[in-house]
């Protein structure tokens, strides 16, 4: 059995929308309802799912760069929601994120020095002489050069300003990345450049990643367990080659047969769904997924699919696998 | 031989900044023809933006078209004058751009952004104009065309925007569609039905689109040809099959094998080392050359030109004037 990092339960986000001259509340967003998965030592779990699906929101809930409204979240068996700021901080020594956003996440007046080793100030790690041979050693790791140090963000292209980003995280020696869309603003060819940065960190030191991606091509390619978010839920859950192969919810069959093909020769029934995505502050009843599935039944406008695992190690929260409806 | 719709040949863009005159379209050569799909495919900075907006003569200050010709039905766009030009885009040329929460005006209704096109090229009364709007909605196939004609921008999803998008570039029967990254905002989901649309607005109306993309799996989907751009200029093109199954110039050999494949999982994913070089920067040889895998001694003193590399494709590439050195490409590609 392998030994878990990060476990997940219940984590739910609920944003109020205040209106009137009062400022009362008159609805919620359910950004994120109930989203349940554990992260294994070393591996990576991949989060996909379309934009407003609650991706992004778990992954800043697990950082506690948001509050979660409901829900546990266990690091390293230690229950993590009730702590305070304090210790929070203390925390995310072994808890670092690199962002999407390669121009927006370095503060463009400080040199790359500065940015890599603030987190080592704010840790209080090492002297001011170790600081600067760590933030040395880190520039190499990431396939820059020392002599980097002295510049500033503006003076790196976007592929290596998402290495400075790494960089960062890596300073503190984590043992949990999450990286949300940390390839989504590359070049494809820088693309593959980074992608390949990150398995080789993780092969050296030993990272568990949580990979948040809306491409399904770089996930696959990535991931080690993949699930697939749609409103806020994750609607299924598996081994990465057994969700691409033998994927069981349609949103996941429509969604991987959406995804264009580098290949003119490769044929396919592609699955076009009708609509956009329901609006989470007024999710449909029953399966949030049931107003744009082409294999709704009447059960799922009413009853709420329970998330389950339907063979070892495949999850998923669909009808068509409960006995009775078979 | 047919004649192309659109011919764009020897085509210069230059930008005139502080840093000197950066050429981010470089002697750019190519055509489309009737009722065809071409891709353009490239990299930030590549200049596929830049060209296509230089057709349209949308190109703004420090930027200018600083040479060649663009031949649209015989004529020379590159001479006609601002009120000649404004007869020919949206009326002739279409385009659609990559943002469709920016490229709308917020405090029109989307009725009156439709019909401000077709009253002004078709000098249509109000009423006519109104009718053949709702029409052309329900051609991209939005549900209750009727009411959205009354409704604002915000009202509508990203994907519903992008077909409104597309609906007013073909409000007045275009006979080039030009479409800048049309799907590259919007979900997959989302992004496979404007790719079912525009394939279907192919066949029906059998306008000629340019697609323009970063994309690969978006170009294997729908085009028909491909020119592949790279710093400014043209290093590859022919038809799609060919190009997908036999790459002949090293970078997009390169850019084929960096894409992770949703339906394989390789176990390394092949990359092509170092940047993008930034406009401008290289002087002498192929641009491609510091990060070629091929490059000799000749790619670094002489920029190649347009060679023909067998199956209809041409590709910029010295690799291409002897076939010896060619076999080695050969090798690669199986």
């Amino acid at each position: 059995m392998q030994e878990a990092l990060l476990e997940v339960k219940q984590l739910k986000k609920h944003f109020p929308i205040e209106g009137g001259v009062l400022k009362q509340q008159v609805g919620t967003v359910k950004a994120v309802d109930g989203v349940t998965f554990t992260l294994h030592k070393g591996e990576t779990f991949g989060l996909v799912g379309e934009s407003g699906c609650g991706k992004s929101t778990t992954g800043r809930m697990l950082m506690r760069l948001l509050e979660p409204s409901e829900g546990e979240v266990l690091f390293d068996g230690k229950e993590m929601i009730s702590l305070s700021k304090n210790e929070m901080r203390h925390l995310r020594k072994d808890i670092q994120m690199v962002f999407q956003d390669p121009f927006a996440s370095l503060n463009p007046r400080h040199t790359v020095e500065k940015i890599i080793e603030e987190p080592l100030i704010v840790h209080k790690l090492g002297n001011k002489a170790e600081r600067k041979k760590r933030v040395k050693e880190l520039l190499e790791i990431v396939g820059l050069s020392s002599y980097h140090a002295k510049r500033y963000p503006h003076q790196f292209s976007g592929g290596q300003r998402q290495r400075i980003g790494i960089a960062r995280a890596l300073a503190v020696n984590p043992k949990l990345i999450i990286a949300d869309e940390p390839v989504s603003a590359l070049d494809v060819s820088i693309q593959a450049q980074v992608l390949n940065l990150l398995e080789d960190l993780q092969k050296e030191l030993g990272l568990t990643y949580l990979f948040i991606a809306h491409d399904l091509g770089v996930v696959r390619h990535i991931s080690d367990r993949v699930g697939v978010m749609y409103l806020g839920r994750i609607v299924e859950m598996a081994d990465s080659e057994k969700l691409y192969l033998n994927s069981k919810h349609p949103y996941t069959q429509a969604l991987l047969s959406a995804v264009p093909v580098p290949d003119p020769e490769y044929g396919k029934d592609r699955i076009i769904l009708t609509g956009d995505v329901p609006s989470p502050s007024n999710p449909p009843s029953g399966c949030p997924f049931h107003t744009r599935c082409p294999k709704a039944m009447d059960v799922c406008s009413s009853v709420v699919p329970e998330f389950r695992e339907i063979e070892p190690g495949h999850h998923t929260a669909c009808h068509l696998y409960e006995e009775d409806h078979v | 031989m047919e004649q192309p719709v659109l011919n764009v040949s020897k085509l210069k863009t230059h930008f005139f900044t502080d840093d000197g005159e950066i050429p981010a379209v470089d002697s750019v050569d190519f055509h489309i023809n009737k009722g065809e799909v071409l891709g353009i495919v490239g990299e930030s900075g590549s200049g596929k933006s830049v060209t296509s907006l230089s057709i349209m003569q949308l190109i703004q200050a420090p930027g200018k078209v600083v040479g060649g010709e663009i031949t649209y039905k015989g004529e020379n766009l590159l001479t006609k004058s601002e009120k000649e030009m404004r007869k020919i885009r949206g009326n002739e040329i279409g385009m659609i751009f990559q943002e469709p929460m920016t490229s709308l005006n917020p405090v029109f209704r989307i009725g009156n952004q439709l019909i401000e096109g077709i009253r002004i090229h078709k000098k249509w009364n109000k009423k006519k104009a109104w009718e053949h709007a709702i029409s052309i909605l329900k051609l991209v196939g939005l549900p209750r065309a009727e009411e959205l004609m009354n409704e604002y921008p915000h009202q509508l999803s990203g994907g519903m925007r992008q077909r409104v998008m597309i609906a007013m570039a073909m409000a007045c029967d275009p006979e080039v569609l030009i479409a800048d990254e049309p799907t590259t905002a919007l979900d997959v989901t989302i992004q496979a039905q404007i790719l079912e649309l525009m394939k279907k607005l192919n066949r029906e109306t059998n306008t000629s689109i340019i697609l323009i993309t970063h994309d690969l799996g978006v170009v294997a989907e729908i085009c028909d040809r491909i020119v592949v751009m790279y710093s400014g200029k043209i290093v590859e093109q022919g038809n799609t099959k060919d190009i997908f199954q036999q790459p002949k110039h090293p970078y997009t050999i390169g850019l084929i094998e960096s894409v992770p494949d949703v339906r394989v999982r390789k176990d390394r994913l092949y990359s092509i080392p170092g940047n993008v070089p930034k406009p401008g920067s290289i002087h002498k040889g192929c641009h491609f050359a510091p990060r070629c895998s091929f490059a000799f001694d000749k790619c670094f003193e002489e920029d190649p030109v347009l060679l023909d590399a067998g199956s209809n494709q041409q590709a910029r590439c010295w690799l291409h004037e002897d076939e010896k050195k060619a076999a080695v490409l050969e090798r690669v590609n199986s």
